[in-house]
């Protein structure tokens, strides 16, 4: 696939220039959160792009915190941040709420979402909720071998286009597709690429109005926090933990606390 | 509009009260429910699945065996013993090898050595027979069947068994008031009681992994499996015509292992309904689809993660032990060495539980590791019963080549089947190794708990052996 088109072949040859840094990043450029569904092998992908050994296994739940590494790729260094796996952002429970802080108030510069090929309709379920509060994504469709094995042809073209973020098929196992993921991420991060990220089409001027109001009330009370809708959603459908974080006022704390952690 | 008050967080609150009041309750389903269309529409769009005959049927086809209600667990066990067979049978080999070349060469090359240096004696008995043999016995024992255990247990894991093993043992374990992933940890203390601890931290409520932790030392580990297989092969196969005494000291030790679950499901119970009260909390477990294991990376990692690790721990506590075992055998106030006095004052107690005081001193001595309890158990007899022309000295740990010698020393120490059934029950059901306990105190940062996870294994253990050999000695006599 790679001899034919030219730019793939400039990819490979880049390639050369990824340098995995461990955990050894005291400095980076970018930040880079990787979400996704339990068992979708986003830790095979953080090892694959940081050359750290984080267990890896067959059964979902094993990254109960955030991991954290590194690595170099054409003079830019990145930030990369495992996160737990989840099927929602939306309930409460501990790993949904450290990925989904993150996502929200790390302001990673990408959010890689990792989703398994042979169940692409569940796993969009999160991608289209963490694109409803970032607007700069890639999703890697990984284990793109058991797909085939299963006879699911997916048209990535396509699923970019509906989505609006670019799209990576990948076998994270046998280091397949990481050399095109790195450049994605570049592009995005960059700003080569401009995501227009698919948003759930509003059903009710009524809510419309009503997040608008929110909106314009936190923008006062909370200066850098990214994406303000999402966040009045909330408060609307009475999320606790956000409620108490706009009480307390701990909300804009924290973007700063995982900023600079 | 007069934007530049200041806005109160109070306000925001109360106007998002307001505003919920207006729209009303159910937005939150709508919002739930477009995602959900938007998502499968979506997928619709790019997915072409072109033969409906695919492998996820394959899985559900094995699922709907493995987790089955009358196969689920028959099937679990043979696995078990399959993972177990392999590891006890394929670690003779490299044991007897590591052995040959630790105990039988560097031994007495170092000996030599010191002799030639003119060591004085008491130097070289604490540094060469202690804790040097220390170290050789914990590599030339332990080494082999861990380096054969985590790899088959991280290529189950790989394949997508484990979570199947949660799935069959969840139901057991909520009604005992744990929560379902404890089947897991549990699984994992099979291969060390340490790992099986750290793997609690997947448990998320505090409650439920305490309990997880408590009762991770019910799994019969590594360490103790030895134990169990000798002297089940002495004292237990011992009793049948030769040809059914593999099967009946098998079944014996995995009676040992399954009893060890029991406990494990009974104590949690206990917990759960006094101390660590509380709801069993739910949770979703995905069967995940079965991979085909990667076998090379899964031998390095599970030697780097877990092989390495743990060995190194045990290393770090064995050599202290090592010194502490000569020390005792060593030292004599008056006639008798420490390890004598000690023996001679538990007997008497010992006996009210079936056990002897040789059993007990061992026990204290192993605390590090429970892979030394065989071997300082034969130390102390040798030493105890005056036996003359077997081992290699007072203090001096080592293992009889032939089962019958072991079976000679032991007898002479007075043992007798009483004896092995509780050594059997006491290895199960005591305190767990100080790697082990410094792994939960880790983990827990907490001394109460630790205590807890210490003495009450150890208190059952007492209670059981006593039970079965007031009740042994009631119908023999």
């Amino acid at each position: 696939m790679s001899k034919q088109r030219g730019c793939e072949n400039c990819q490979a040859y880049r390639k050369e220039q990824l340098i995995r840094l461990g955990i050894e990043i005291d400095q980076y450029d970018y930040v880079i959160a990787l979400a996704g569904n339990p068992n979708t092998g986003k830790s095979t992908v953080f090892n694959n792009l940081t050359g750290l050994r984080q267990h890896t296994g067959n059964w979902p739940g094993k990254t109960v915190t955030r991991a954290e590494g590194g690595y170099s790729y054409a003079g830019k260094q990145y930030k990369l941040v495992d996160l737990p796996g989840t099927y929602s952002l939306l309930s409460t429970s501990k790993e949904e709420e450290v990925a989904r802080d993150f996502i929200l108030f790390g302001q990673p510069d990408v959010t890689v979402i990792v989703a398994d090929a042979t169940r692409l309709e569940r796993n969009l379920n999160l991608v289209l909720q963490i694109l409803e509060i970032t607007d700069k994504a890639v999703l890697c469709l990984n284990l793109m071998d058991e797909a085939e094995r299963n006879h699911i042809k997916i048209n990535d073209r396509a699923l970019s286009k509906a989505l609006g973020i670019p799209v990576v098929t990948a076998v994270a196992r046998q280091k397949k597709g990481m050399d095109v993921l790195i450049n994605t991420i570049e592009n995005v991060a960059t700003g080569k690429y401009v995501c227009k990220p698919h948003r759930i089409k509003s059903f009710s001027p009524k809510l419309d109005h009503a997040v608008a109001l929110l909106v314009e009330k936190l923008s006062r009370k909370f200066k850098n926090i990214p994406n303000l809708n999402w966040v009045a959603l909330r408060l609307l459908e009475g999320d606790q933990h956000i409620i108490e974080a706009v009480r307390t006022e701990e909300l804009g704390q924290l973007s700063e606390n995982l900023k600079s952690v | 509009m007069f934007n530049n008050q200041e806005i109160k967080s109070d306000d925001i609150i109360s106007l998002t009260n307001t505003l919920r009041w207006e729209l009303g309750i159910d937005f939150h389903d709508k919002i739930i429910e477009s995602i959900y269309a938007d998502a499968s529409k979506i997928a619709k769009q790019s997915i072409q699945i072109e033969d409906a005959k695919n492998s996820t049927i394959l899985d559900q086809k094995i699922d709907n065996i493995i987790t089955s209600k009358w196969f689920g667990f028959p099937i679990m066990f043979l696995l078990l013993a399959i993972v177990f067979w392999i590891t006890v049978a394929g670690a003779n080999i490299p044991s007897s090898w590591l052995a040959a070349i630790l105990l039988d060469t560097i031994h007495p090359f170092l000996k030599n050595i010191a002799s030639q240096i003119g060591m004085p004696w008491w130097l070289d008995g604490v540094l060469i027979d202690g804790a040097y043999m220390a170290f050789a016995w914990v590599v030339s024992v332990m080494l082999p069947p861990m380096a054969i255990f985590f790899p088959l247990f991280t290529l189950l894991e790989d394949l997508g068994y484990l979570p199947r093993v949660a799935f069959n043992m969840d139901s057991l374990f909520r009604k005992a008031g744990a929560h379902g992933k404890q089947a897991l940890t549990m699984s994992m203390g099979f291969g060390c009681n340490a790992a099986g601890v750290v793997a609690t931290r997947v448990i998320d409520s505090p409650r439920e992994r305490l309990i997880a932790i408590i009762t991770n030392n019910f799994s019969l580990c590594n360490g103790r499996w030895p134990t169990q297989i000798l002297i089940a092969t002495i004292f237990i196969g011992g009793l049948v015509p030769s040809h059914w005494a593999g099967l009946v000291s098998a079944g014996a030790v995995v009676s040992i292992a399954v009893l060890g679950i029991v406990f494990s499901l009974l104590v949690s119970w206990g917990l759960s309904k006094s101390i660590l009260r509380g709801q069993a909390s739910t949770f979703s477990l995905e069967l995940p689809p079965y991979r085909p294991p990667r076998i090379l990376q899964t031998l390095y990692t599970s030697l780097i993660d877990r092989t390495i690790l743990v060995l190194w721990r045990a290393i770090a506590f064995t050599i202290p032990a090592g010194i502490i075992i000569w020390l005792v055998a060593n030292i004599y106030i008056g006639e008798l060495s420490l390890a004598e006095y000690f023996i001679d004052w538990a007997n008497p107690f010992a006996f009210y539980f079936g056990l002897n005081g040789v059993i007990l001193l061992a026990y204290i001595i192993a605390i590090p590791a429970n892979e030394i309890v065989i071997p300082t158990i034969l130390m102390l007899t040798v030493i105890n019963s005056g036996l003359t022309g077997i081992g290699e000295g007072a203090g001096v740990m080592f293992e009889l080549d032939s089962v019958a010698d072991t079976k000679r020393i032991l007898t002479a120490g007075g043992w007798t089947l009483l004896t092995a059934i509780n050594l059997m029950l006491f290895s199960l059901l005591h305190n767990p190794c100080s790697t082990t306990l410094y792994t939960i105190y880790k983990e827990t940062k907490s001394i109460k708990w630790t205590a807890i996870s210490a003495l009450l294994p150890l208190t059952i253990g007492f209670i059981v052996c006593f039970f079965v050999t007031q009740l042994w000695l009631l119908f023999s006599s």
